[in-house]
């Protein structure tokens, strides 16, 4: 039989890495492929070279069993190839029918722009697959789960037959990513081919008919649903056993270390965000904050680390206000912080990763002397965490950018752990992370807490918290609207007040 | 993909000091000081006399005015304004509005006050205006094609000064001032390719080539005045005519006066801003320029060719600077002068940052700077007893209030002055 897509031999070498190394992947026509891997697996590469955004240096491309040769997204458009990036390619300041029709714009009267033929064949998209979006809306009024629809009409828009999604669900909550698995089975079942890259196991059990496993640039195996289990999958992945839960002993509370009364801050829009939170988060135990996303979480957390200013309440560390104090002040009170948008809080993406690795101690001992910086230190500690945290780079030099997603997010937990710290405050701190990867993580989490650091995770997967928490707060409209013991939360319960329904009606 | 996020509000904080607020302070403090400075130095009895026209004497169609109450009422207005955007924190579109009809209060105060027991032509100070501000029209047009594809240029003063005098070395040489223009627009674009080489393809600092165009563009203009104008062969060239003159149009009372008694750089500059508002917002190029501007890489990664769209764009934008050239030694001045441009070119980024990017908002910055001008004149001429470096400097304390981001909420494209590269 002829695949819809078959790739063939191919290998891609970056300076130091094997990016590809002889891979061979074959996709039917109207299936959900879904392609697996550790972090710096090649996942994002392979598509990147289908995609025409890079050359392979070896290997075939067959579509319906012919040849072809791609060598700029123009020519996978051309192929019917549409690609869902990993960051979103769209424009901010742009409608959704400008970002979707740019590149292949309609005209009236010979040159004048046509908005309304192009709204209407985004309706028409819309209305064929199940996929709602307005066209006259601006990408930044809309949430995630909308931008990344966007996103997926544009490639539809273009006649797309193959679709690439590079690990959509990882911006998701869940229910957004029900939905989307939802369109992606309408898609498959009107004839689209789909390639699909997730790290969370249980939506390839949702949604895949077929399962290619990627380790370290090469295919380790090709797999059905029905042939496999969560376990046998992280095995393949990770070349060794892998452990799904959480093993912990229960917490012993200290005193409070991170107390917030009151908390009020406003978003980016001037609206309250976060609107009288009140918590506490004691030494040697976890904190977890639940929540649909976007109700105050990321305010929450960028005003308790300096990152936006508070208009109300106070913050106190260890007893020490701390309330709008400088990023750096509140730093070097002990506290670190895993952000949740790692391209713009955590990294600089053009800096080595040696100097990531530094980038809030750089100024101290043992890495300056007075002004200067001493580069052996800064190097040998690169070294040390590189190989402690499992970052996969060639080199300590290589700037961060090019690292893969997953091991960016590794970088950055390397940092905020290399140093001494009474509390971290870690903001979805595995998304993106492939299985092994977490395992690792939620040992570093537990390990720290057993240590007597106060730990306060927000996160938006719900397994997450309940398998790391000691205590859960359930973040609603910017208050927290109950507290309860880890021990005595059910899922069902915490979807129930996520959703606002607290039982007392009060 | 690793690309590299763009962002242009790097800290996500929300500021206390809002548009809105920064917008009514300074109104305030406006209001404060044309009070304070009527009240105390204004003489009661004085008048204010503000012709329409000096063609349609006899009898003076003259509208007079008593200065110090009309300079009060102002004041109060400002104020009113400046307390509403103060406290009440209105909408964006409210907020331009009270941007707008402050800044129409701040021009009539400045020619109230200018007129004080004397008299000032209405017409001819809007014609004056409309002439003066065109060459900064035709800058800011430059500048917002260029940073609408995120190339920042500020070597705009350098590509007019060298069209201004390429422009009329040919002129001279040839006897012809329509191969002088020709030169002149020829001879920006060579500038700006020289700019889109640099930034676009060498990848430097665009500020730092832009610099250099500066620099180059006084060395180049300087040795052609030098060797070719100074000992100049032929009589000099002349001025481009008047494109109304003899015609009916010309003499209409009024309208005749502030629309058709001009040479062609103003019209050029009066078609070319709607024209290249509507190439920009309204055609495909323009939505891809505009992409390219705010995230190239999204642009590359639906099939537009990044590269193209801004050498286009940044040589068009020479082009269009070197009319703007032309202005100063073809259609004014009738000669060159070393550094004949007078910044106007930078003045022209003024325009631009205050018009937001958008031509339509940056010829309205450039009148009001045309204004300034046009008014620092007539004081000179009138010798009028009043701060008039504070009058003619508004416009710039408007701008530098804007450039700080406070009053014009400037967004500048999200990628403007950052390199690309290809994966
Ligand atoms: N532009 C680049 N220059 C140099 N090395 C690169 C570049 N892009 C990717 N790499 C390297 O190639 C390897 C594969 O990266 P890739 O992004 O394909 O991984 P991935 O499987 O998508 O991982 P993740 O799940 O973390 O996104 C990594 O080691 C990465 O560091
Ligand atoms: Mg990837």
């Amino acid at each position: 039989m002829t695949f819809a897509l078959e790739m063939r031999g191919i290998t891609k070498r970056f300076p130091g890495v094997l990016a590809n190394d002889h891979i061979d992947f074959a996709l039917e026509t109207g299936e959900i492929h879904c392609l697996l891997g550790e972090n710096g697996a090649g996942k994002s590469t392979l598509m990147n070279i289908l995609y025409g955004l890079y050359r392979p240096d070896e290997g075939h491309i067959f579509l319906d069993g012919r040849e072809v040769h791609i060598s700029s997204p123009t020519d996978a458009i051309r192929l019917g190839i549409g690609m869902v990036h990993q960051h979103f390619m769209l424009i901010p300041v742009m409608t959704v029918a400008e970002n979707i029709m740019l590149g292949t714009e309609i005209v009236k009267n010979g040159f004048v722009l046509d908005q309304d033929t192009a709204a209407q064949r985004i309706r028409e998209i819309s209305h064929q697959y199940g996929l709602e979006v307005d066209p006259s809306a601006y990408i930044k009024d809309l949430p995630v789960g909308l931008q990344q629809r966007v996103e997926i009409v544009k490639a539809l828009y273009r006649q797309a037959s193959i679709l690439i999604l590079d690990e959509p669900t990882a911006v998701l909550i869940p229910q957004e990513a029900d939905d989307l698995f939802t369109i992606m089975r309408e898609l498959a079942k009107q004839g689209k081919s789909i390639i699909f890259i997730t790290h969370k196991l249980g939506e390839v059990f949702a949604v895949a008919d077929r399962i290619t496993v990627l380790r370290n640039g090469r295919v380790v195996g090709t797999t059905r649903p029905s042939d496999a289990t969560q376990s046998s999958l992280a095995a393949m992945m990770v070349g060794r056993e892998v452990i799904l839960t959480v093993d912990r002993r229960p917490a012993q509370p200290g005193d409070i270390v991170l107390e917030v009364r009151d908390l009020k801050v406003l978003d980016d829009r001037g609206s309250m965000a976060v609107n009288g939170a009140s918590f506490e988060v004691r030494a040697g135990e976890v904190l977890g904050i639940a929540g649909v996303q976007g109700n105050g979480q990321t305010e929450l957390v960028e005003a308790l680390t300096g990152l936006r200013p508070t208009i109300a309440g106070r913050v106190s560390i260890d007893g020490v206000d701390v309330t709008n104090a400088s990023p750096r002040r509140i730093s070097e009170q002990g506290v670190a912080h895993i952000p949740e948008d790692r391209h713009e809080h955590g990294m600089v993406g053009s800096y080595p990763v040696a100097d990531n690795l530094v980038l809030n101690t750089y100024y101290r001992q043992p890495f300056a002397r007075g002004a200067i910086l001493d580069h052996r230190a800064i190097e040998e500690h690169a070294w040390r965490l590189v190989h402690e945290f499992d970052i996969r780079t060639p080199s300590v030099y290589m700037p961060a950018s090019n690292l893969s997603g997953g091991n960016q997010q590794k970088m950055i937990v390397a940092r905020e752990f290399s140093r001494p710290i009474k509390l971290l405050i870690a903001a979805q701190p595995t998304r993106g992370l492939d299985v092994g990867s977490i395992e690792f993580i939620h040992k570093r989490l537990v390990q720290a807490r057993d240590q007597g650091v106060a730990v306060l995770l927000v996160s938006a997967e719900l397994d997450e918290i309940m398998s790391l928490a000691d205590r859960i707060a359930v973040m609603y409209k910017g208050q927290i609207i109950a507290t309860l013991d880890a021990t005595q939360a059910e899922r069902a319960t915490l979807g129930l007040l996520m959703a606002g329904v607290t039982s007392h009606g009060a | 993909m690793n690309a590299e996020t763009i962002h242009n509000n790097p800290t996500g904080r929300k500021r206390f000091v809002t548009r809105a607020r920064g917008l009514g302070l300074f109104y305030l403090i406006l209001a404060i000081i044309v009070l304070v400075w009527t009240l105390s130095s204004g003489s009661p009895q004085a008048l204010s006399r503000l012709g329409l026209g000096i063609i349609l004497q006899p009898p003076p169609v003259r509208l007079t005015i008593p200065t110090q109450p009309s300079l009060i009422a102002i004041g109060l207005l400002l104020g009113v304004i400046g307390l509403y955007a103060l406290l009440r924190s209105p909408s964006e579109r409210t907020t331009n509005v009270l941007l707008g009809s402050g800044a129409l209060f701040v021009v009539l105060g400045a020619i109230i006050a200018a007129a004080a027991d004397k008299s000032i032509d209405l017409v001819g100070l809007v014609k004056d205006s409309v002439r003066l501000a065109t060459p900064i029209m035709l800058g800011m047009l430059a500048g917002v094609m260029c940073e609408r594809c995120a190339v920042i240029n500020i070597g705009i003063e350098g590509m007019m000064l060298t069209a201004a005098a390429v422009g009329y070395m040919v002129s001279l040489y040839t006897q012809n001032m329509w191969l002088g223009l020709l030169a002149a627009v020829l001879s920006g674009g060579v500038m700006a390719t020289l700019h889109a080489l640099l930034t676009i393809q060498f990848l430097v600092d665009h500020i730092i080539s832009g610099t250099c165009i500066n620099i180059l563009a006084v060395g180049i203009s300087g040795y052609i005045r030098a060797a070719f104008l100074l000992k100049n062969p032929f009589g000099a060239p002349g001025l481009f005519p008047y494109v109304f003159q003899g015609t009916p149009l010309w003499d209409i009372p009024i309208i005749g006066t502030i629309l058709f008694q001009y040479q062609p750089m103003v019209y050029a500059a009066l078609v070319l801003v709607p024209l290249v508002w509507f190439v920009l917002f309204r055609t495909p190029w323009g939505l891809r320029t505009r992409a390219v501007g705010e995230h190239p890489r999204a642009a590359d990664t639906v099939g537009i060719n990044v590269f193209k769209i801004r050498y286009v764009n940044v040589i068009l934008a020479g082009c269009v600077a070197g009319l703007g050239g032309a202005w100063f030694s073809l259609e004014t001045v009738g000669h060159f002068d070393d550094l004949m441009t007078n910044n106007r070119g930078f003045i022209a980024l003024a325009a631009m940052i205050f018009g937001n990017w958008n031509p339509l908002g940056g010829a309205a910055g450039a009148l009001l700077f045309g204004f300034a001008d046009a008014l620092n004149f007539k004081f000179q001429i009138l010798e009028v007893n009043v701060p008039y470096q504070f009058i003619g400097m508004l416009p710039f304390i408007l701008t530098m209030v804007a450039v700080a981001g406070v009053i014009g909420r400037t967004t500048p494209p999200a990628a403007d002055g950052q390199p690309y590269r290809k994966q």
